[in-house]
């Protein structure tokens, strides 16, 4: 059995804070087949954008460390690369999108030339091949007269169309995977409609397998085929994209569905957590979520690990970090 | 119905607590051709009311002009043309003392309440500074106010002497609605309020924004971009397209039967968060992008998005009429 494009596999990350190294991932482990979208869902202080700049290699050296676990790309491992390997893989093999196009972009150049850059840096084409491919993505992402506005500089381009060339640069050199960090948090929502079909058409198109990060579960049931649902630095659900709202297996994630509101129809009071998301170096022992738990018993305060509740593998391949997953039938979305 | 008609009426036929009649607010800017510069009119003769204990939602993307009318509401902007009445009175005239009288009444929640406390004032003294403003209290009075203020937005009194960083966002939220509510405004303007915070902390702050608005009979104007928090909190819905109002209307109504076509469109772009409802949904992709609104398109001002445009959308600008159901209309469909 080949092993999927990318695997995350017990990855442990340290933060430097004034207290000494603080663990803010605690043995994160999940992967992406080829062509798949995978949901990365968490609220703030989850951990879902750290894996993310994990698997980028783009945590910052001198106060983040990786202390254990693997993250591994059609078999080769990223963790403990060498940063000059890494920035080749990066744009090539794997290509980001982040949230604010403009610190991605550098505004003192034309969006042509930074896409014909990165091509030639991979590609090792003419500046003349660079150039028709910048312009061939551009298109691609729907970019009106591509010709011409490969010409323009960032600052020209509104928000959405950023995006696009964000999409396009991230596109240009074919990578087998594309992180993308709350793409559309910042844009109008008739504009992330825009932006999600297009990126659903260069998945149906070019197969490219998708880690899509974001806190909206509108989002989520919209563009992925599976999600991975994080809360307080560790993996607490993954269930294809369908199981997780009709029947979620954590009780956070329950919680969270009950929690929105809705669109269709209007809710009485609205349903909240109690509390908040613990910070990284006070984790309460047992489950990390039971002080916050509608499901809480006692076994939960102990956790059945060195003070942790371990994984379960679910029947159907999901997978649930809760005690009384066994017992409980958690309320879906309506 | 000419300019500056009234959203529907308000509840239990009560005078409206305020009143936006035919509002404009125009920015001048530079540039151009030729260097001449030009006027940007970011709310374009903009009307509704909010009766006491009433929430109207004021929905629209970026640049629609739904910022700009809640701060020129308080003058924090200065209207071009229009009236706001608060309580009867005309506040875009007034100056000086009776403005600053005028501004207890009406207060503004900002999405991120940095900019609302001071980072270097514990946090009784940043509730208190619009008490020692417009009232003189004894010490003891002023620590009582504090303290009850504290308590009607459910935090501890032993919070007083800390300093905003050392709260959540949420908690934060919360001091910046004490703050607020100091002075016992009749018309909180809540400008993306809850648009920072995670969902379960949203939840509590819109949860205690109802609470107070029951407890103190506040009127709100909530501005907001997420649709289904404002189907959960309005009782009454105005969108806003490119400076102008499209459609107002119940809430109920503008959401199960919208009449303008961009009020279809942009409920049909929100993704629902139930995978099989969303696969099946009717989507409506608007092509393009919001016009510039220095140069907005003759005519309608949706119509080079519009998926029902007709021939005189392109030339006449649809005057604003009665909404089936509730609420008003400003589009040809609904005039032809």
């Amino acid at each position: 059995m080949t092993e999927p494009l990318l695997v995350v596999d017990g990855l442990e990350v340290q933060f430097a804070t004034e207290d000494g190294w603080v663990t803010v991932l605690d043995k994160v482990s999940f992967s992406v087949e080829r062509g798949e979208t995978v949901g990365l869902v968490g609220e703030s202080g989850s951990g879902k954008t750290v894996t993310s700049l994990s698997i980028l290699g783009l945590l910052p050296r001198e106060s983040s460390r990786v202390t254990a676990g693997s993250i591994r790309l059609d078999g080769v491992e990223l963790v403990g690369m060498p940063k000059h390997k890494l920035e080749l893989l990066r744009g090539d093999e794997i290509s980001m999108i982040f949230q604010e196009p403009m610190t991605s972009l550098d505004p003192a150049f034309r969006v042509g030339d930074q896409i014909a850059e990165v091509v030639r840096r991979h590609r090792g084409c003419s500046r003349r091949q660079a150039w028709a491919r910048a312009v061939e993505v551009l298109t691609t992402v729907g970019i009106p007269h591509a010709e011409t506005r490969a010409r323009s500089y960032p600052h020209e381009f509104s928000g959405g169309m950023r995006q696009r060339v964000m999409i396009a640069m991230a596109l240009s050199c074919e990578p087998k995977v594309i992180i993308a960090d709350e793409p559309t948090t910042a844009l109008d929502v008739t504009i992330q409609a825009q932006v999600l079909d297009l990126l659903r058409a260069m998945r149906d198109e070019f197969g490219t397998a998708v880690v899509f990060v974001t806190h909206d579960l509108g989002v989520v049931a919209d563009i992925c085929d599976r999600a991975v649902v994080m809360y307080a630095g560790q993996v607490v659900e993954q269930a294809q994209i369908d199981d997780l709202y009709d029947r979620p297996r954590h009780p956070y994630t329950e919680a969270l569905l009950s929690a929105m509101p809705q669109l269709t129809a209007r809710s009485g009071r609205l349903a909240t957590i109690p509390g908040a998301t613990p910070p990284a170096g006070s984790m309460p022992t047992g489950c990390r979520f039971h002080p916050r738990c509608a499901h809480v018993v006692d076994e939960c305060r102990e956790g059945d690990r060195d003070g942790r509740v371990a994984a379960r593998t679910l029947d159907g391949g999901g997978l649930s970090r809760c005690l009384r997953v066994g017992d409980l039938v958690l309320k879906g979305s309506a | 119905m000419g300019t500056g008609e009234l959203v529907g009426s308000t509840p239990a036929g009560s005078a409206p607590v305020s009143e936006v009649v035919g509002l404009d607010v125009e920015f001048k800017i530079r540039g151009g051709l030729l260097g001449k510069g030009g006027t940007l009119r970011a709310v374009r003769d903009v009307g509704f009311e909010i009766g006491e204990r009433e929430t109207l939602g004021l929905v629209g993307e970026s640049g629609s002009g739904k910022s700009t009318t809640g701060r020129a509401m308080l003058r924090l902007v200065e209207p071009t043309r229009g009236i706001v009445r608060l309580d009867g009175e005309d506040v875009t005239a007034l100056k000086g003392q009776e403005l600053r009288a005028a501004r207890r009444r009406m207060q503004m929640v900002f999405q991120d309440p940095y900019s609302s406390l001071d980072p270097s004032m514990v946090i009784a003294e940043s509730i208190a500074e619009p008490l020692d403003t417009h009232d003189s209290l004894s010490r003891a009075e002023r620590q009582k106010r504090v303290e009850d203020l504290l308590d009607h937005v459910g935090l501890s009194k032993r919070y007083a002497q800390r300093y905003p960083y050392e709260f959540s966002g949420g908690q934060r939220q919360r001091l910046a609605i004490a703050r607020a509510i100091a002075l016992n405004p009749r018309l909180l303007v809540c400008d993306e309020a809850v648009s920072a915070l995670d969902v379960s902390t949203q939840n509590q702050i819109l949860n205690l924004l109802e609470d107070l608005q029951e407890e103190f009979g506040l009127s709100y104007l909530f501005i907001a971009h997420d649709l289904a928090v404002v189907r959960h909190i309005a009782h009454r819905v105005a969108v806003m397209y490119l400076g102008e109002i499209v459609e107002t209307g119940p809430t109920d109504r503008l959401f199960d039967k919208p009449a303008h076509p961009y009020t279809e469109a942009l409920l049909s772009a929100v993704p629902v968060p139930n995978p099989r409802r969303q696969r099946t949904r009717e989507r409506i992709i608007l092509s393009g992008e919001v016009p510039d609104a220095a140069n907005p398109p003759p005519g309608c001002a949706f119509h080079t998005r519009c998926p029902h445009v007709m021939e005189i959308c392109r030339s006449v600008a649809p005057p604003s009429v009665e909404a089936p159901g509730g609420g008003t209309v400003r589009c040809h469909l609904h005039t032809s």
